[in-house]
């Protein structure tokens, strides 16, 4: 049984150690996740912020948007990595960025998008800037779906970094690669494994997030609401 | 850069390899969604049955879709018992994202057919299973297909994952590409999975025109 001998492979403590033990891949897969998502949110945050703000261009911004979540992640890593072979960390960060970014934006758009109109009616009547509505009323009520977006495109950069291993950056893609190329099946299917968890744990603690950063004043609102 | 694609389709081995690829990339992403949204659409109307089974089917279902693709087509065989090039990995492995993106979008549709038109069919006699085919279902395709066209969109772009394991349509000119140091079949492969997009998301927004002749009638009269 396949399945079995991929847990025996798990529990062998010589596969999670040394140079390229599974604990050094875990940790090279997790900091690439980090630095994608965290530079996907400064480019796409602010944009999608401004588009639902202003209520300009939220339809070029949505076309946009679903045009790039069809780019092939593999093929654009592995063209990039043709452009630019001595930089391979860096292209595989730009090409997963370039996967990361439409769900944020996504997110920071329809977030603003769901503020309550009576809520900036009410900012601007109290003579709140521009500004201060966007930080006041605008962001804190977005963020639920912001976050909902952060966790999406986390989500997608977990399962892709994997993918991205094929141009050699290492990540859990690499054994499972590695695995395939061997024929070593208990291998592949334990590194899967393995990949899975960590997805299913990422996304995780990304809806516990989720759920902490609804205002307040909006809880109390939906509480109220659901008491009546 | 065009030169060099240029090149690369002057070869008529090429040109025929580019095209049984686009092939097998269209039937590896289609096959799973026809399948998907054949499994998805009984699931959801299950779920609509008990507040238990829609938190349970929906939650089952974001889960299923949090599992990467690489892992599943190569956890598939074990589950299977199928070789690990065999494509059934990767059609029953899109079948399982696509019926897991759709069942909340089926449970949504369903909800959003009007109370009053499903009261009306019952009084008119309809029984349920005709009921769901010829009432509830036609005036679920506005929010269906919005469903059904972000997990085409999902489906084209994993294909190309399966090409790690040898079988990924135009992904293997991803993969050709890279081993070579040859960028050409690479771009080719990332246009035509674009242009592919396009036009099956162009033929999901003909169809459901089609599929819901009410929703413009009239314009223009």
């Amino acid at each position: 049984m396949i399945l079995v001998e991929a847990l025996g492979w798990l529990v062998d403590p010589a596969n999670w150690q040394g140079p390229d033990g599974l604990l050094v891949r875990l940790g090279e897969h997790l900091w690439f996740t980090v630095r994608v998502v965290l530079i996907a949110a400064v480019i796409a945050v602010p944009l999608g912020l401004w588009v639902g703000h202003s209520g300009r261009g939220g339809v070029t911004l949505v076309g946009a948007a679903n045009a790039m979540r069809a780019l092939p992640t593999l093929g654009l890593v592995t063209f990039l990595f043709l452009l630019s072979p001595s930089t391979p960390v860096l292209v595989t960060i730009a090409g997963l960025v370039v996967l990361a970014v439409p769900p944020i934006l996504a997110g920071a758009y329809a977030g603003v998008q769901s503020v309550d109109g009576r809520v900036t009616d009410a900012a601007i009547g109290m003579g709140m800037t521009g500004w201060q509505r966007l930080w006041q009323a605008e962001v804190p009520g977005s963020l639920p779906l912001l976050v909902g977006g952060v966790r999406n495109a986390a989500l997608q950069v977990v399962a892709t970094v994997t993918v991205a291993a094929y141009v050699g950056v290492g990540g859990l893609g690499e054994p499972l690669l590695v695995g395939l190329a061997i024929n070593e099946y208990p291998q592949v299917a334990a590194v899967a494994l393995v990949t899975a968890v960590l997805a299913v744990a990422v996304d995780t603690v990304l809806a516990v997030v989720q759920r902490l950063v609804v205002p307040n004043g909006l809880r109390l609102a939906a509480s109220a609401a659901g008491a009546t | 850069m065009l030169g060099g694609i240029g090149l690369y389709l002057s070869s008529p081995t090429n040109r025929e390899k580019v095209l049984g690829l686009l092939g097998e990339h269209v039937y590896l992403a289609i096959l799973p969604l026809l399948i998907g949204l054949a499994v998805a659409l009984p699931l959801g109307a299950l779920a609509r049955r008990g507040a238990l089974l829609r938190t349970g089917t929906v939650q089952a279902s974001s889960v299923l879709y949090t599992v990467p693709s690489l892992a599943l087509f190569v956890v598939m065989p074990g589950i299977l018992g199928t070789s690990i090039t065999s494509p059934a990995n990767v059609v029953v492995s899109l079948a399982v994202y696509t019926t897991a993106l759709l069942v909340r979008p089926v449970v949504d549709a369903l909800d959003a057919v009007p109370g009053h038109v499903v009261a009306a069919a019952i009084a008119m006699g309809y029984r349920p299973a005709r009921r769901f085919v010829a009432v509830e279902l036609p005036l679920a395709v506005p929010v269906l297909a919005a469903g059904v066209r972000v997990a085409s969109v999902s489906n084209i772009s994993l294909v190309s994952v399966g090409a790690l394991i040898g079988i990924g349509g135009l992904g293997e000119l991803f993969t050709e590409g890279f081993q070579l140091r040859y960028p050409a079949p690479i771009v080719i492969g990332i246009l035509l999975t674009l242009v592919l997009a396009l036009v099956v998301d162009l033929l999901l927004v003909g169809l459901r025109r089609l599929a819901t002749p009410w929703a413009h009638a009239g314009v223009g009269s």
